[in-house]
């Protein structure tokens, strides 16, 4: 077998309610596709209120790329589409009838198909924005063909759903959805495992890719890891990326001819009572799960892990690309002498807390923020959570001052703000990191196109 | 605590926009966030935080210093009675030092932190910590007799001139402290150098020199012995004679991460390799002194441990840190042992290389854009 690449700079942060292994079948009532979850997408409304939708037909398209379509994961009717600020659509809401019908999109073997009609498929069916790139964590391109496509059959984040289950007994959707993928690029497929966690034969056996083994605390699960080591991105250069939960959605597409985003969701976090996976489909109200599986409090909902997920309300929608929602206290306290007293029980990856001599206690975390923003003073910090050759304090001062030509020289194409969110977990100054390295993305796409 | 609590929610509005005081908003901030860790949550980005702030860390900082400081109290009184040829005992001494450095201390912080609140409330900032470290640094490196209404000066020079002017904490490009310093060093020099200012109200008849005032003038008779040196029992600025508590601190520092080892290591190492080059030139006898005696004379430790790895006025990249380091140990031994007029080269090694370590910086981020340009070419050609 290939070598292990050993991640040794990265920090694991061990969190209470983890997901036991029991998958609940769920169907709520009602899905959401939130436009907000694909960045740079300018939705346009190909639906209205009321309207009869099964699995598969399109609810919205891109203005800007308008072959890209955005499909219903269930059938049912449009029972909403809710605006924010300045009539922004923040979620379009599909109301199920149960009986999850979908659209034909007809069966096709990805042996005997050509990479045009593929495309076409996936597009149609809403399968294509499960495909994103690098740079710039955008839906892809369709008329781009990346050098490498990058599968990552782990997550190493707090709390994070286990790949294997997600795959377990889906070896030959998984497959197909490989084979497509392999039609797609004339480079390599990349499927990149854990060293020690990854037991799937589902993964293990995966044919048409090259299968590379990771080790190491978190982001060893990031794609931008993987990518460093195997194939670092250049100026002008594209990869695309796919999760395993998305591999099966295009396997059954090609296999049945129907649009099924069945997935497992981990619900997890120290405030949720039996932390388990649910088996539904893309965008799930997380109504049903949470209900009664709360601890008291005011809490925090999550789609997505602590690091990166984004926050949502105790009646939200799973996002597009997440297989896990956790749920932990809100932190709105105030702390006496809080910075002054030894603080045990306290997380920190610095010595200033006797945390780093238990290294195995898991923590019931929240959010508060234990300070107040500051200018940069500390350096170093950052360096021992961020495994790339890059220097991370540099570009995030690259971007504040929205410096384009130092921002490339610095390598932002190689990485993305979840790469940042261990830095901005750990910073003492507070400051946000990851909304900046998002805006500097975002900047360099608008500069580039 | 919860009346306290009570009490500031109470008064809180006062100095909020459009309160009575709104004026002295980040004054009110300093004092309510001194006293409570805030309750803000996160919104953007990681939901959890690390439980680390700035505030911890400048405390670490000073708990690491606190040895020093207590030693050097207790040490002002043992000279200042030595001088006499009096042997008093441990109280005396300390309390004795204590009326000398207190009002230092007292002075050091109220300008400092005076200006720092003003200037926050001009720029509607909230007021950074680091001058807490800052003005228990500045106490440690005068000495004992320094004019309080001097020191005063120096202090306001140091945080206008030295920090304000270029926006703040985190963009100064000098070391505050020993910007104050400089600045005493050459306005008042005659209260900053020779034999009469290291020991406190010491008996003109007695010798107050310390070792590297006798080294320059190649005086290596009744020289302090190593044990002296290195545990502090010498005249000197406050804090910087015991070497022995300066490890203790640094060691501190180290374990918790504050202070960088990589700098504090290499400054030690750039000493001592220009000691040995200095022993095999051997042109006069202070070149002849062992390389590491000069570790534990003058404020070469307290430099190394306490003022070299200030972050903001270092270099910030990890290679650059080792270079950063390894100067800073030549160059002070280089002054130290070449120039006629200053015995001790470590205020200005440190001062010197701070204006350097943006430069060094900049060379280790550019090797690192080159070789990112290089990969693009070579794939390119691919």
């Amino acid at each position: 077998m290939s070598t292990v690449f050993f991640i040794k700079k990265g920090l694991d942060i061990r969190l209470l309610g983890d997901a036991e292994k029991i998958v609940v079948d769920l169907n709520p009532r009602l899905f959401a596709i939130k436009p907000t979850d694909f960045i740079g997408c300018f939705p346009k409304m190909l639906v209205k209120e009321g309207d009869v939708v099964k699995a598969g037909s399109p609810l919205f398209f891109d203005k800007y790329r308008d072959d890209i379509f955005f499909t219903s994961p269930v059938s049912g009717k449009v029972s909403g589409i809710r605006r924010g600020a300045k009539r922004k659509i923040l979620e379009v809401v599909v109301e199920s009838d149960g009986k999850n019908e979908s659209l034909d999109f007809g069966a096709a073997d990805p042996a005997k198909t050509d990479r045009e009609t593929i495309m076409k498929k996936l597009l149609k069916s809403g399968l294509w924005p499960v495909i994103r790139q690098r740079p710039y964590s955008v839906t892809a391109s369709p008329k781009e063909e990346p050098k490498a496509i990058f599968v990552p059959a782990f997550d190493s984040s707090p709390l994070a759903a286990d790949f294997d289950l997600v795959v377990h007994g889906h070896g030959e959707e998984f497959q197909t959805g490989l084979d497509i993928l392999a039609r797609l690029t004339k480079g390599r497929v990349y499927l990149n495992v854990h060293a020690k966690k990854t037991m799937s034969k589902v993964f293990l056996n995966a044919k048409n890719v090259e299968i590379n083994r990771f080790k190491g605390p978190h982001p060893s699960g990031n794609v931008s890891v993987h990518l460093n080591r195997l194939s670092p991105l250049n100026k002008g250069e594209v990869i695309w990326y796919v999760y395993p939960q998305d591999i099966l959605a295009i396997g059954r597409l090609f296999l049945s001819g129907k649009h099924d985003t069945t997935r497992l969701i981990a619900l997890t976090g120290s405030e949720i009572k039996h932390p388990q996976y649910y088996k539904t489909r893309t965008g799930a109200s997380i109504n049903e799960m949470v209900k009664d599986n709360v601890q008291k409090g005011e809490l925090r909902y999550i789609s997505g892990n602590v690091l990166t997920g984004d926050k949502i309300d105790k009646s939200g929608f799973v996002g597009f690309y997440h297989t896990q929602v956790t749920v932990i206290p809100e932190g709105n306290y105030y702390e006496l002498f809080g910075w002054a007293l030894p603080g045990f029980g306290k997380f920190s990856m610095s010595h200033t807390f006797p945390s780093f001599l238990y290294p195995d206690k898991k923590y019931r975390l929240d959010t508060n923020m234990h300070g107040g923003e500051r200018a940069y003073v500390m350096t170093g910090m950052f360096e021992k959570v961020f495994p790339f050759d890059i220097y991370p304090l540099q570009l995030i001062k690259a971007i504040l001052v929205e410096d384009i030509d130092l921002m490339e020289n610095l390598g932002i194409y190689e990485i993305d703000a979840e790469d940042f969110a261990l830095c901005e977990v750990i910073d003492t100054s507070k400051t946000e990191i990851q909304r900046i390295v998002r805006n500097g993305l975002e900047l360099m796409r608008k500069e580039m196109s | 605590m919860k009346a306290l609590r009570k009490f500031l929610d109470k008064q809180k509005p006062h100095f909020q926009q459009g309160g009575r005081f709104e004026k002295l908003e980040s004054t009110f901030e300093a004092f309510e966030t001194f006293l409570f860790v805030p309750n803000t949550v996160t919104h953007s980005g990681a939901h959890i935080r690390d439980a680390i702030d700035m505030k911890r860390t400048m405390i670490f900082v000073i708990i690491g210093v606190i040895p020093t400081l207590l030693f050097g109290m207790w040490n002002v009184g043992y000279q200042h009675f030595l001088s006499y040829g009096q042997h008093t005992g441990i109280w005396t001494n300390f309390i004795f030092g204590l009326g000398k450095v207190l009002p230092i201390i007292i002075v050091s912080y109220a300008v400092g932190l005076g200006i720092e609140f003003l200037f926050a409330q001009i720029r509607h900032h909230e007021v950074n910590e680091g001058y807490l470290v800052t003005g228990i640094l500045i106490p440690l490196i005068v000495p004992p007799d320094i004019p309080l209404w001097e020191l005063a000066i120096a202090v306001a020079f140091a945080v206008i001139f030295g920090k304000e002017v270029f926006g703040g904490t985190g963009m100064n490009v000098f070391n505050p402290a020993l910007t104050a310093r400089a600045f005493l060093f050459f306005a008042y020099p005659g209260n900053m150098s020779g034999e009469k200012v290291w020991i406190a109200d010491k008996l003109d008849s007695f010798s107050g020199a310390t070792p590297l005032g006798k080294a320059l003038v190649g005086n290596f008779h009744n020289f302090p012995s190593v044990h002296d040196m290195f545990f502090g029992f010498i005249p000197g600025s406050i804090g910087e004679t015991s070497t022995f508590l300066i490890i203790i601190g640094g060691l501190f520092l180290l374990i918790t991460g504050v202070a960088s080892w990589r700098i504090m290591l290499s400054v030690f190492a750039g000493g001592y390799v220009m000691g040995l080059i200095f022993n095999l030139w051997g042109a006069n006898q202070y070149m002849h002194l062992p390389a590491w005696e000069h570790l534990i004379m003058g404020g070469f430790a307290f430099g190394a441990v306490f003022m070299a790895t200030d972050p903001v006025t270092s270099a910030q990249t990890t290679k650059g840190k080792y270079y950063y380091g390894f100067l800073i140990g030549m160059l002070a031994i280089l002054i130290r042992v070449f120039n006629p007029a200053y015995p001790e080269g470590m205020m200005l090694a440190i001062l010197l290389m701070n204006v350097f370590a943006p430069l060094i910086d900049h060379i280790i981020i550019q090797s690192n854009i080159k070789k990112r340009l290089k990969r693009a070419r070579v794939a390119l050609i691919e």
